[in-house]
């Protein structure tokens, strides 16, 4: 059965190369809010004592590779994943794979990535792209974060599957095998266990550095940023935070949006009105994720440079917390079947 | 929780209006823009591509003006003679010992060695040509880097 592939672009790369991929294997009602609330993609975590990139480590989703693993489980659907110890196995692995028509997902760095602007080429080593076919010894790339398929000569892609560092990709490659056609019934089973689990998440994980008790860890810590940094490293810290919440893959407000998003497209298909006004409240956090970054950008553009100002900021993400935490002890009140 | 009087005069909440998108200049221009999620007339979710947003395009810039500062701070930590052209190339490349030790195969403690002035000198080529390939530059790029 020849089928033809068709590049999606979407906020986010996991979502993005689930989507197509599971699109292309004929669940076309499949969209990318509806992958990222399968897969419980949204979270928040701050891991303390800890800097990447001369920053804060924090996170505004679930750990990578989860998404996609989920939203296939709870769907029935089985993936194949493959990592290699040298380049030349997984290079013949991705032709032999290519050859037979399959399109597969690889895990990639982005810092030798040559379409990615030098800006964003940084030693980040969980970014998602399709490979879907050769054109002479070019790869036909499909990148979901970009506007249209690219390509890759065998060099680059050999180089960003073998990236080194934190979540080496070792030539990772993963697909999914459909088993036919997925009833309804079990999407919606699946909605709801994606809903759960991220309501666990967000309310019940235990520590108090994630999910919404996360959200007042950085709240309590941005209150003695200036004090203990200085401001100058202060303000780099409140640019991290605002780059992981809005950068390209967000679909911005800290991936608040595309919660809001997956809860209109879940109220539609369970047919459950009370999901739609939980929706309004994760677009409200989304609105205020992002007002709170206009606070951040004045403090590290130099326009505010005062304790007061951080202690906003604090304040801001303390009122976040409280909107999401009402938002999920709401939604886990909701009757879902 | 705080009161939320204090909160009164930060920036009002953007609607998530499809109007209300930024559609900004950042480095991305000529690259792509990105995807959003946004909401229509009828108040429904739907996608819109923006070209970027000055809040985050100023973070970005930040981010970069602080790795300068490092890479400037490593070029003259060689010159003076304090570190070798490892630890410069590192900071170049926005590496750290752990992803350069990653991409080498030399354990953490050994880059560290090796960030040594004196130590450097009496690199073997076949190590120095292992740094060079990590960092993407000849060995004599490599060698002969004096700040």
């Amino acid at each position: 059965m020849e089928k033809e592939f068709k590049h999606v672009q979407t906020a986010h790369c996991e979502n993005g190369v689930a989507t197509s991929l599971l699109q292309y294997h004929g669940l076309d009602y499949i969209s990318e809010p509806l992958i990222f609330g399968l897969g419980s993609g949204l979270f928040y975590l701050h891991i303390p004592f800890l800097t990447i990139s001369n920053g804060p480590a924090i996170s505004y989703r679930t750990a990578p590779g989860w998404i996609f693993s989920r939203a296939c489980k709870s769907l029935g659907i089985a993936v194949t994943r493959k990592r290699f110890k040298d380049e030349r196995s997984a290079e013949e692995y991705l032709d032999q794979k290519i050859a037979e028509g399959i399109p597969v997902a690889c895990q990639v760095g982005v810092f030798h990535l040559p379409y990615f602007p030098a800006e964003y080429r940084f030693h980040f080593n969980a970014h998602n792209l399709i490979v879907f076919g050769k054109e002479g010894d070019n790869y036909v790339i499909s990148d979901p974060v970009m506007e249209t398929s690219t390509l890759l000569t065998k060099e680059e892609l050999t180089k960003v599957r073998f990236a080194r560092g934190p979540l080496a990709p070792k030539g990772h490659v993963y697909y999914p095998v459909v088993p036919g056609k997925i009833d309804n019934a079990l999407l919606k089973k699946g909605i709801i266990k994606g809903i759960k689990i991220t309501t666990r998440d967000m309310l019940h994980i235990p520590g108090s550095f994630a999910g919404v008790s996360g959200i007042k860890y950085t709240s309590r810590q941005i209150r003695k940023w200036r004090e203990k940094l200085g401001p100058r490293k202060a303000g780099l810290y409140l640019g991290q935070i605002v780059r992981m919440q809005e950068e390209i893959g967000t679909g911005g407000g800290g991936f608040r949006f595309l919660y809001a998003a997956f809860l209109e497209q879940a109220g539609t298909m369970l047919k459950q009105d009370q999901l739609l006004t939980v929706s309004e409240d994760f677009t409200r956090a989304g609105d205020l994720w992002r007002s709170s970054a206009i606070q951040m950008a004045r403090i590290y553009k130099g326009r505010l440079d005062e304790q007061k100002d951080y202690e906003t900021s604090a304040d801001m993400l303390l009122e976040i917390a409280d909107v999401e935490m009402q938002a999920f002890k709401k939604l886990s009140k909701i009757k879902l079947s | 929780m705080k009161t939320t009087a204090a909160v009164c005069d930060v920036p009002k909440t953007r609607e998530t209006k499809k109007e209300n998108l930024p559609q900004d200049k950042s480095a991305l221009e000529h690259v792509t823009r990105e995807l959003c999620y946004v909401k229509d007339e009828t108040g429904k979710y739907t996608t819109d591509l923006s070209t970027g947003w000055d809040v985050k395009k100023d973070a970005l810039d930040n981010a970069w003006s602080d790795i300068k500062e490092r890479v400037e701070e490593a070029r003259q930590a060689v010159q003076n003679g304090k570190k070798s052209p490892v630890y410069y190339f590192m900071e170049l490349k926005l590496m750290d010992v752990f992803v350069l030790s990653k991409y080498t195969g030399f354990w953490k403690m050994t880059v560290k060695r090796h960030m040594k002035p004196a130590v450097f000198q009496s690199l073997s080529e076949a190590k120095l040509s292992i740094y060079a390939k990590a960092f993407e530059i000849t060995v004599l790029e490599l060698k002969d880097f004096k700040g």
